[in-house]
Formats: C-alpha cells, structure tokens, sequence
C-alpha cells in the first residue's frame, strides 16, 4: 500500500498509460489531448471568426469529459497520493538548477521559481509561461498531435509522421533546456 | 453512463501522470538533460503496450464496445508539419514543462499559474487556425 504514495516506477506508469491509449480505442476513440484546445476555442465562439474552429465540437465532448476526469486525478494524487519523497530528480539536475537560481523539488512536482504566487509578481516569469503555453498550443495543432496522439498514439502505430513529429519534439525540446532556459533564468 | 467511462479513464490518466511525475517541470528538464531515464522508460513501456495492443487489435479484427472493427486512423503524410510544428512543441514543451495532458491535469490538482500555460496554449491553436492556410504542411 505504501508504494502508491512513492513515485510511481516508469514501468508500471508507462503500461498504463498504454492502457489508457487502448481502452479509448476500444472505446472507438483515440488518445489525443491536445484536440480538447481545439474544441475549447470552438466553445467560446472562435467558430464565427476563424473557419478551422467552425466544427461540431459536441461530437468531441467525449474527450472534454477525459480531461475533467484527468483534472480531478491530479487533485486526488497531489492532495491524497503525495509522499515528501517525491520528484526525487537526479542530484546533478538538482545543483545545475540552483545555478539558475531554481529551488530544488524537495518532494513538490513544480519549481517554487517558476510556479508559485510569488514568481507570478513577476510580469517576465507569467510572460514566460504564456510563451510556453503559446508554443505548445500553435505547435501540437501545426504537427496535428501532442505527445499523447503522436508519441503514444502514433508510435504505437507504426506511423512514420508521427515518428517525424516526435524527433521534432525532442530537438524543439533539447534546444529549449540547453541554450534558451539558461537564457531566461 | 455514457460518460462515466470516460471520467474513469481521464481519472486514472490523471493519476498516472502525476504518479509517475510526468507531470513535473523537473522531470521534464531532467528529461532533456539525460540526466534520468525515468521519462524515457515511460514513454518506451507506453509505446511498447500501445504496440502489442494495437497489434493484437488488427490482426485479430478486435471489435470495439458498439460492435465495429477497431481501426485505427493512419495519420496524413507530410513531412514540413511534424517536422516545424514537433519542433515548435518541442520548444513549448521544455519551456513550460509540460505538454496538453498535464497543463489541464495541474490546473486541477490546484497549481494554478498553470492557466497562464493553458491561456497561451489556446492562443496559439487560435493563432494556427487563422495562418493554417498559407503555413506549409
């Protein structure tokens, strides 16, 4: 019982999330979260303006519905499943973070430097993080996917796109911590 | 009832990710450091079940829960796309530390700078659908 509340090992989450993948297929669905960015857009009426949104988002309610229940799954696991020895990262990633003036985890799934009320005083530390966020959005609808419908999903599937998106992924990814982060902090 | 199937799933997702703390800032830079091969494993083992599954599911004509053969959409060619819109997530993804799944799945365990992250990720899918149409695909 114990173990729930430690970090869960890779091999036990990455079979899961697998599961989850195959159960929304079996469901006649497939695994893909950043659809439901689309669908919220389309939702507040960006359908009127932009063609791309005028779509029949209700027939995607189904995966709003996945997202609220992931939502109240991280309230369950972060409020009920935490254990102060979590995030327990790699020490040498721990005193390269420090340099950049970023606090060691110490069991908290998010940097207090970046996330916390305070670092959201900061008008360049909010900026950041709706960069970050714009990135994401405008990237995973260009490359179709996320790492859920194209790591996951696509690899999976043997689909050689997919395959494409996620070494751009890791390269957009691999530039970001090693040239532009030491950049920003 | 319909929909309780789906609350199930996203709730065991939800768990999943924060459990395995895909969902951390920290693993992700860890991540991209190779400094831990914890992210790593998870996604193998992930992709690995999805293959078996997917595997079983075609080669023996699975039905899903309506009763209709399991097919599993093949994604469009293309090349320009995954390769600039991957690395635009990419840089995303390292920046903000997380991807769609976990920005939702924090927001609701309650870090709420997240919203920031969530209100730049719909500003930029609006952003793609007005330019979708003149970017290369």
């Amino acid at each position: 019982m114990e173990a729930i509340f430690e970090t869960w090992p890779w091999y036990v989450s990455g079979f899961l999330i697998g599961m989850v993948m195959l159960c929304l297929i079996w469901f006649g669905k497939t695994f893909g979260m950043s659809s439901n960015l689309r669908s919220i857009c389309s939702i507040v009426g960006a359908g009127k303006y932009v063609p791309f949104f005028a779509f029949d988002w209700k027939s995607q309610k189904w995966n709003l519905v996945v997202i609220l229940g992931a939502m109240i799954g991280g309230f369950v696991a972060v409020h009920y499943m935490s254990s102060p020895n979590n995030v327990d990262i790699n020490p040498t990633t721990i005193e390269q973070l420090s340099t950049m003036g970023i606090d060691a985890p110490q069991g908290k799934l998010m940097p207090d430097a970046i996330f916390s009320a305070e670092a959201m005083q900061s008008p360049k530390m909010v900026f950041t993080l709706v960069i970050g966020g714009v990135l994401i959005g405008f990237g995973s609808r260009y490359a179709g996917g996320c790492t859920s419908g194209h790591a996951i999903t696509g690899l999976s599937n043997l689909q050689l796109p997919s395959l494409k998106a996620v070494i751009g992924f890791f390269v957009g990814g691999l530039i970001m911590a090693h040239f532009i982060l030491p950049l920003i902090f | 009832m319909k929909a309780l199937k789906y609350l199930l799933v996203g709730f065991v997702f939800g768990i999943v990710l924060t459990k395995s703390e895909a969902v951390s800032w920290y693993r992700i830079y860890e991540m991209f450091q190779f400094q831990s091969f914890h992210m790593y494993g998870i996604i193998g083992v992930a992709v690995a079940t999805g293959l078996v599954g997917i595997q079983i599911i075609k080669r023996k004509k699975l039905k899903d829960i309506k009763g209709e053969i399991i097919n599993v959409p093949d994604k469009e060619p293309g090349s320009a796309r995954y390769w600039i819109g991957g690395l635009i997530f990419g840089l995303g993804w390292a920046l903000a530390g997380s991807c769609p799944g976990p920005i939702f799945i924090l927001i609701g365990a309650g870090f709420w700078p997240l919203i920031f992250v969530l209100a730049g990720a719909l500003i930029g899918t609006f952003i793609y659908g007005v330019i979708k149409d003149k970017l290369p695909h």
